[in-house]
Order: structure tokens, then sequence, then C-alpha cells
């Protein structure tokens, strides 16, 4: 039975399930390394992706327009993200207990819109595969690469995308600016308020769309606590890529592919016991932290309030 | 108006001024039922009707609030070990995994060893439970001190993995040879001894864990503020390079405070099992267990404003809102879930409280000077002068 992994057919599911797996993580860990490049962490990102999960299901649900539920949860995550910015820059709360409140709110909220407002297990028509054409069809490639839906085409996207914005853009020179030295940049006139607002209010919109990529893209239902620890992997993600939009696709992929695995060792029956292949993407997470931490290093004014003189 | 007396006013006004950001707290959890009732109108539900159930379900009868006392001690432990950690900076959330680790730990003994006196049979789970939980508390922190590991994300990775290890458990080596042979196959162990179960005040379910938690928590006050250990954590707690100048073993005192942390939670686990449900049972999911003590406890214990004393009335409080949701739900048929919901808007609302209890602070100090700065600091600073 170990053999059927080594058959072609497996081998291809499993790469290219692996890759669809990857787009929840991918959103919200980006999200999450802007957010945290300009010193805020953001521990909400799981209650974040649960409304959006709800929201963007519900609206789904109700008009049928996947685009318009899409744009709910980034509303309902844009909206989480400005209440975690006022409240850690303007309040300056720890930054990681406010995050454990923002996520049983969402957690919480997400359970009683779902129970008082759909109640049963329903499914909606998510999105579907589109194939690329020309690409879509070379053997094998194709299948793993070209042959998924839109969502997972635009996290793969996002990665390049953020590497140019933190690396050669001026946004991305004062996201780093106020991250590493908020008292300098404040002195150059950049806004340090003004850049954690953007990049956490940002955070919030791609933990909703990561939400949403379960619930109408991924498994195409909504169930309570769907996304069970995926947001916090996502924030775990963005230590284990040392802070850089590379970094972080290769720890989201290799934690996918080690969770398609999984899946598909419990699909071919192959006598491990399922609880087991569960725990192994997190006893792999808390391994490679581990690791590489201690070499990686954060930004300077992490989870540090800043307040100006006078 | 004379020198003194003008002293003694300000004193006075002082400590009015003190008191109202003592009750801070309050006013948070206040603002959050404030929100939770929008939500409820909302939702079609009359706030007043849904609030005016919850209360009468959490504290109404003498039954009810003793279900509330039941709710409160896991609440009250996980409190404790969260008033230890989070003194010492360490942000410890991963009660949940701890408590269910100790729980397995001391479940495994008392279905295994079956001829020992009760008395000894649950003193040794209660042992046991302590050391699940500080092994599932001290990993994170051997992480934290000699690898850089940040401690949320071990403990969070820990609580996936403990309730895996639970799942396999229940539904495999330690499910109910009852259980094996049906066909329902429901995840849970066989029952406890009757001689091996904490006494109850019959014909509720309290139990004797109420009485242990709050002589633990006196306990924890002491250890916090009466001993060279509790100084050291809460000296690490605020400053790490201070405590490190002043010859503190800091990697050492972040490894104490999560693995008195998780005895803490880990206790809890072991008194759900020998207290209330006398065997384990999983529904499969994270919460099925701990019912989220191990999150609540931590709402609970910065409602208590880390002070384990404080933390007593405020497992309380937590307890019969958790109770008292079940209730609301049958009467205004909005789901208890939003119980969960409002806790975290505590939470949020409590943590941001501390800007204007500092700006108050600050405010009364410039105003009065130094000589009425906050006495914990004046304490802290006086003892490092000494040491």
């Amino acid at each position: 039975m170990i053999s059927d992994l080594l058959s072609a057919t497996v081998i291809i599911g499993i790469i290219s399930s692996g890759i669809r797996l990857t787009t929840p993580y991918l959103f919200a860990s980006i999200g999450e390394m802007f957010g945290q490049r300009s010193g805020v962490l953001n521990l909400g990102v799981e209650g974040q992706m649960l409304l959006g999960s709800f929201v963007a299901f519900y609206v789904t649900l109700k008009t049928s327009n996947l685009w318009l539920g899409l744009l709910a949860a980034m509303g309902v995550g844009a909206l989480m993200g400005l209440a975690m910015a006022f409240v850690t820059v303007n309040l300056h709360a720890t930054q990681g207990i406010s995050g454990i409140g923002f996520y049983l709110f969402g957690m919480g909220m997400s359970n009683l819109l779902f129970q008082k407002l759909v109640g049963t297990v329903e499914g909606v028509r998510g999105f579907q595969k589109i194939s690329v054409p020309l690409l879509g069809k070379i053997p094998v490639i194709g299948e793993i690469f070209f042959n998924h839906n839109a969502l997972v085409y635009l996290a793969f996207l996002l990665v390049p995308v953020a590497w140019f914005v933190l690396n050669k853009t001026t946004l991305g020179l004062k996201i780093r600016a106020v991250g590493e030295n908020p008292e300098a940049a404040d002195s150059l006139g950049v806004s340090v308020a003004g850049i954690r607002y953007l990049t956490v209010i940002m955070g919030g919109v791609f933990s909703g769309i990561a939400g949403a990529s379960l619930s109408v893209a991924l498994l195409n239902v909504f169930q309570q606590n769907m996304t069970a620890g995926q947001g916090f992997i996502a924030v775990a993600l963005v230590y284990f890529g040392s802070w850089k939009p590379f970094g972080i696709l290769g720890g989201a992929l290799l934690f996918s592919m080690v969770n398609a695995l999984q899946l598909w060792i419990q699909v071919l029956g192959i006598p491990i016991p399922a609880e087991l292949a569960v725990m192994m993407p997190y006893i792999l997470t808390l391994l490679v932290l581990t690791l590489s931490v201690s070499k990686g290093r954060g930004p300077s004014a992490l989870t540090k309030v800043f307040e100006r003189e006078g | 108006m004379p020198p003194k007396q003008a002293t003694s006013d300000l004193r006075l006004k002082d400590r009015a001024g003190s008191i109202f950001d003592q009750l801070m707290p309050i006013f948070a959890t206040l603002a959050a039922l404030l929100v939770g009732a929008i939500f409820l109108m909302l939702l079609g539900a009359n706030p007043l009707v849904a609030y005016g159930a919850l209360a009468q379900g959490a504290f109404g009868s003498f039954n009810a609030f003793t279900e509330t006392l039941v709710k409160a001690v896991p609440l009250l432990l996980v409190g404790l070990g969260t008033c230890i950690a989070y003194r010492g900076s360490v942000t410890n959330i991963g009660g949940e995994g701890q408590m269910i680790i100790g729980a397995i730990l001391s479940t495994w003994f008392g279905l295994t060893f079956t001829e020992l006196p009760g008395w000894l049979a649950i003193i040794i789970a209660m042992l046991l439970g302590i050391i699940g939980g500080m092994i599932w508390g001290g990993i994170p922190g051997i992480l934290k001190a000699y690898f850089n590991v940040n401690e949320i994300l071990s403990t969070v990775m820990m609580n996936a993995i403990a309730v895996q290890v639970m799942n396999y458990l229940m539904r495999g080596p330690m499910i109910d040879p009852v259980q094996r042979e049906a066909a329902s196959q429901i995840p849970q162990t066989a029952r406890l001894l009757e001689t091996y179960r904490l006494p109850r005040l019959s014909p509720t379910r309290l139990h004797m864990g109420l009485l242990i938690a709050i002589l633990l928590a006196v306990a924890v006050y002491f250890l916090l503020w009466r001993t060279t250990l509790g100084y050291r954590i809460r000296a690490v707690g605020q400053s790490q390079p201070a405590s490190k100048y002043g010859g503190i073993d800091v990697k050492k005192h972040i490894v104490v405070a999560l693995l008195l942390s998780g005895a803490f939670a880990g206790l809890a686990g072991m008194m759900q099992v020998y207290g209330v449900n006398y065997r384990m049972i999983t529904d499969g999911s994270a919460t099925g267990f701990t019912g989220n003590a191990g999150f609540n406890g931590i709402v609970a214990a910065l409602f208590g404003q880390l002070h384990p004393l404080i933390t007593i009335p405020a497992s309380v409080l937590f307890g019969g809102l958790l109770v008292g949701a079940n209730a609301m739900q049958r009467v205004v048929q909005v789901p208890s879930a939003l119980i969960t919901a409002l806790n975290g808007l505590v939470v949020v609302f409590v943590v941001s409280s501390e800007f204007f209890r500092r700006r108050s602070q600050k405010r009364r100090q410039s105003q009065f000077g130094t000589e009425l700065a906050e006495p914990e600091d004046a304490e802290m600073q006086q003892e490092a002068g000494e040491a």
C-alpha cells in the first residue's frame, strides 16, 4: 500500500492538492508579513479568517455572486484590521493579547452568525477550475500547476508582487523603516501610525480572502471553526519564512505538501493512524521554527509601542 | 488651608483616582456587554430579556450558582497559571493542550491502577495531571529560552498536537472496552472507580476542586509577592536586561514560568475528569474536552489584572457567563457562541483600558510628585536596590 504513494497519479494528486492548500496560507501569511514588517504582530488572523470565511460563504449563498462574497470577506477583514490597528497603535494595547481577543471574537461571531443565519450544512458553487490556455494542456505540468481556481493563481501572484512592493517601492521602504526604527522614520516625516494602520488593515483584507478561499474555493461549505488553526500557522509561517515573501512561499509549500500527503495517506487507507498524520504538519512547523528562528532576525520594533516624545 | 491638610486631600483624591483605575476591567466588561446588546438587537432579541436570562441562568438559584462554580474551577486554575506566566512576560496560550495532556496522564493512571485507596489515587492523579501540564508547558519554555522560538506560536502548535494525541488515544488504546465492542465507538474512556472521584457537595456537581483552586490562588499570591522565585519571575517580566544585570538567570526563569503555568492547566484537566465527567471524552475538535477553558482562563486572569486573588471572583463571573449563555440561548434563541465573541471583546477592551490607566497614573504622578508613584514599581525598585 505504501507503494501506492509512488504511482504517478498519486504523486501528481499530492502535488496538485498541495498547491491548492497553499492558497489560504499565502494570503494570510503575506498579509501578516506586512503588518509584522511595520512592527505589528497580529495574532487575530485566525478570527479574521473565520469571519471572512463565513461572510464570503453567506453572501455567496444569498446572492450567488462569488466576487461579491469575496468582496464582503475583504470588507470584514478590513474592519477587523482597523479595530486591531486602533487598539494597538492608538491605545498601545499589548499586541499578542489583543490578537487573542480578536481571535475569540471572530470565532464566537462566525459560530453565532452561522448558527443563527444558516444552521445546517449547505454547499455553494465556489470558484471553478480555470485551465490556463495552452499551458493547462501540458501533460503532468499542466495538471499540477495550471488547473486551479482563480484564487490559487492570485495567491501565487501575490508573492512576487509583495516582494516588489516591500523591496522596490517607497511604500515598502517606509514599511521597513517603521518596523526597524520608528523614531528615525518619524523624524524623516514618515507617519508611523499611518503606515501601521495601512499594513494591519491590508493584513485583515488578505486574511479575509484567505478565509474566503476555504469556504468558496477549496471546500465550498462553511463549518464552525473550519480554519482549525490555519490562521495561527499562517503567523508561524511568517517567522518560518524569515519575514520574506519567498521564504513564506517556501514554508507554505512545504507545509501544504505535508498536509496533502497526510490527506492522501488517509484516502489510500495506509495504516498510519489518521491522528498522527494530522499532527505531522504541526510537529514539522515546530521543528522548523526551532531550527530556523534562532538564525533569522525579526523587525526590531516588532510588538513595540511607538510613542512620540512631547 | 494648612499644608498638611492639603497633602492629605491630595492623597484622598489620588486614592479615588486609583480606585477608578482599578475598576477599569469592569468598565471594559460593561462596554463589551453594551456591544453585545447591539448585536442582540440586530439579531432581533431584546438585550434586557437576554441578559436577564443569562444572569438568572448563572446566579438565579442555588443549583445554577453551583454549576457556575463548577465552570469556574478550570478557569481559575488556568487563570492562575496565566498570572504567573504573564507576570513573567511569557504569553502562554497553550492552556488547552496542557489541560489535555494532564487529563490524559491522570486518567490513564486512574484506569490502570485500581487497587489503591481513593485518597492516595486522587493525590497521585493530581501530581500526574500537574506533570502532564508541565511537560506540555515546559517544551515551549525550553524552545523559547534556548532556541528563541516565539512561545505564542509554539503553544498553539502544542495545542493542536495534544488534540490529536487525545483523539488517537480515545479512539484507540484508551477507548472504553464497552465502546470497543459496541458499534457506536464513541471516543471516550471507561469511567473512573467511584472511590477515585473528587468528593462532591451532593446533590450538586460542585466538587472539592473549587476549594483546592482557591487555596492555590492564595499560594500563587504568596509565591509571586513573598518568595524570591516569584520576585525573580516578575523581575524577568519587567525587564530582561535589568534582571540579567542583577544576576538573575533569565532563561531559567522563562522555563520555570511556563512549567508552573502548565502545571496549573494540567491540574485543571485532571479535575475535569476526576471532579466533573469521571471519564475523558472527545468530540474530535479542539474544544470538545476543555470547553475552551484554556482560552477563557486567560480572559479571567486578564480581567483579574493578573492578580491571583482577584482572579477568583473573575473566574466565577466568567463561569457564570458560560453557564448563563445556555439559558440565554433557550430564552431568546441567540446561540451561546455570543459569549465567546463577548469574551474576546472583554480581552480587547481590558488591554486597551490599560492605556487610560497609565495616562491617569502619569497625570497623577506629575500632579502629586513621585512620592505617590505606583506602589508596586516602588516596591520593585526598593527590592532591586537591596539585591
